[in-house]
């Protein structure tokens, strides 16, 4: 199936606001035809490098602030590149008791805190979790500091009684949405999503359709990624890092002619997603509708990008959307700042929306790479650059290259209008995902 | 190492390694029912023994421990066996 059968041309374009809106209530028409429902964004919570709440986020996605530090401990364990994104621990005694905190690694006490926002930001508290069936579905895809340190602890002790009773619950990839069921009482749909580096991205995508088919009323979504040099040591052997260690803060340069690896990075982001019904019904503020989720698997190369792919997701988003491309305002582009990955998303997004060109830009420019969690966190940075009628800028973007030229790239903090937006996410093992996102 | 040091210590590690109120602490406290000690805290309870005192508690001696005074006891007889 060509690129063709997709996307109308321009002549079939209609630009009448009237018939927009028609579109949209046949749209919505078809949804309640097949009593499926409207999938809103109720809350949001970021725990990031550029910020432990929204409001620090918002501030710094608008002065185009840097996450990115040289972690010196990387450098004497043996790290071709020390760069990575840094936040602080959260100090979670006295905060949670004991047992809560003994089975949460890193990722989860980050997550823990980005839920707190979401909740509060979605008007959510106990009483209505305790009263309703909401759900969790986290993207992350490790636990790395857990498994290492009672496998250690078994190595030297040689004895699995001396390992404790926190690290099953810290070790496991479901570690964050088990933890966080049992901590918020949650009653919904309970597991996690790893799907490499688009894992946030397919959470919120795998939640949209629950919700949208009738099987969930309110699901809590995100992703989590830790930060810390046992996670990201193999990935470093991968020469993909950025080796830029003398700026830290220039070092993520997506679509940049001279970029040169990516910058791990981590924190949590938390969605709360709902139908438009309940969030009617609770009078809750509307940040955005999920209309579109679109993925596809490259089925090539085991780290290396193609164009096809992500092409094919996009275009189902735009599908699933019921809209027409050149009704995208932004692209969060997945762009990690390596030479190959940029090369392709940007060829990619000039296939599906080369005729309305879009703005695009990277905050991962700003973030370094949040893996797990980027999904989850764009989704939330794009939403709260829709909110608030600005585009973040893609910092460190000097010169772009012959083909990341053809992109509209956003390199300076920009006042703009957005009524939809599409956010990339891509990951290893060629699983690509594309959400759309408008405003209500 | 006295008996009172022993039970001082034991109190010092449930309020600090456990978080235990020091003001729930009593002989006659049931460890599961009174100090809510549940059966993933004594797999914690097997570290922090061995890390403390320097030996392994054995799960099926731990059967008949139901209060702090019974805990007491069992520690006790294993660092001063009669």
């Amino acid at each position: 199936m060509s690129t063709e059968d997709f996307i109308p041309n321009d002549d079939l374009r209609i630009t009448s606001n009237d018939l927009k809106d028609t579109i949209y209530e046949f749209h919505y028409f078809t949804i309640s035809l097949f009593s499926m429902s409207r999938v809103v964004i109720t809350g949001m919570g970021i725990y990031s490098v550029i910020g432990k709440n929204l409001a620090e986020v918002e501030d710094s996605l608008r002065h185009g602030r840097s996450g990115i530090i040289f972690d010196p401990l990387r450098k004497e364990m043996g790290f071709r590149s020390a760069l990575t994104g840094m936040v602080e621990r959260p100090q979670l005694k006295g905060v949670l008791d004991r047992r809560m905190r003994v089975g949460l690694p890193v990722q989860g006490e980050y997550a823990y805190i980005s839920t707190l926002e979401a909740l509060k930001n979605a008007g959510i508290d106990q009483s209505y979790l305790d009263a309703n069936e909401v759900g969790i579905l986290f993207g992350n895809d490790s636990s790395a500091v857990p498994v290492v340190e009672s496998v250690d602890i078994l190595r030297e002790k040689k004895d699995t009684m001396m390992i404790g009773s926190g690290y099953i619950f810290q070790s496991m990839n479901s570690t964050v949405s088990m933890n966080l069921s049992v901590i918020f009482r949650l009653k919904g749909i309970n597991f996690t999503v790893s799907g490499a580096c688009a894992s946030g991205s397919h959470a919120l995508g795998i939640g949209y359709l629950l919700i949208k088919q009738g099987l969930a009323e309110m699901i809590i979504c995100g992703g989590a990624q830790e930060i810390n040099p046992e996670s990201t040591a193999s990935f470093d052997a991968l020469n993909a890092f950025s080796i830029r260690e003398s700026e830290p803060t220039r070092a993520s340069r997506p679509f940049d002619r001279d970029r040169d690896g990516l910058v791990p990075s981590g924190g949590a982001a938390t969605v709360i997603i709902e139908s438009y019904e309940s969030a009617m019904k609770r009078g809750a503020k509307i940040y955005g509708e999920v209309i579109g989720y679109g993925f596809s698997s490259n089925g090539e190369h085991i780290s290396m990008p193609n164009v096809e792919g992500p092409v094919r997701a996009m275009e189902k988003a735009i599908r699933d959307a019921g809209i027409r491309s050149s009704e995208i305002d932004y692209i969060n582009a997945h762009a990690t700042s390596t030479p190959a990955g940029d090369s392709n998303e940007a060829s990619s997004i000039d296939i599906v929306f080369g005729s309305s060109r879009p703005l695009v830009s990277s905050t991962k420019s700003m973030t370094g790479h949040e893996m797990w969690m980027g999904g989850a966190s764009e989704v939330i940075y794009s939403t709260l650059m829709m909110n608030n009628s600005f585009v973040a800028p893609n910092i460190n973007l000097e010169n772009p290259d012959d083909i990341t030229a053809k992109l509209n790239l956003v390199t300076k903090s920009t006042p703009y209008e957005i009524n939809a937006f599409l956010s990339n996410s891509f990951g290893f093992g060629g699983t690509n995902s594309a959400l759309i996102i408008r405003k209500v | 190492m006295q008996n009172e040091e022993i039970i001082r210590k034991i109190n010092q590690l449930l309020v600090d390694e456990i978080e235990i109120e020091a003001a729930q602490i009593a002989p006659s406290a049931d460890l599961k029912k009174d100090l809510g000690i549940d059966s993933l805290d004594f797999v914690d309870l097997f570290v922090i023994i061995e890390n403390n005192f320097g030996f392994k508690m054995k799960a099926e001696e731990m059967t008949e421990v139901k209060s702090l005074q019974d805990f007491y006891n069992y520690i006790i007889n294993r660092i001063n066996p009669n």
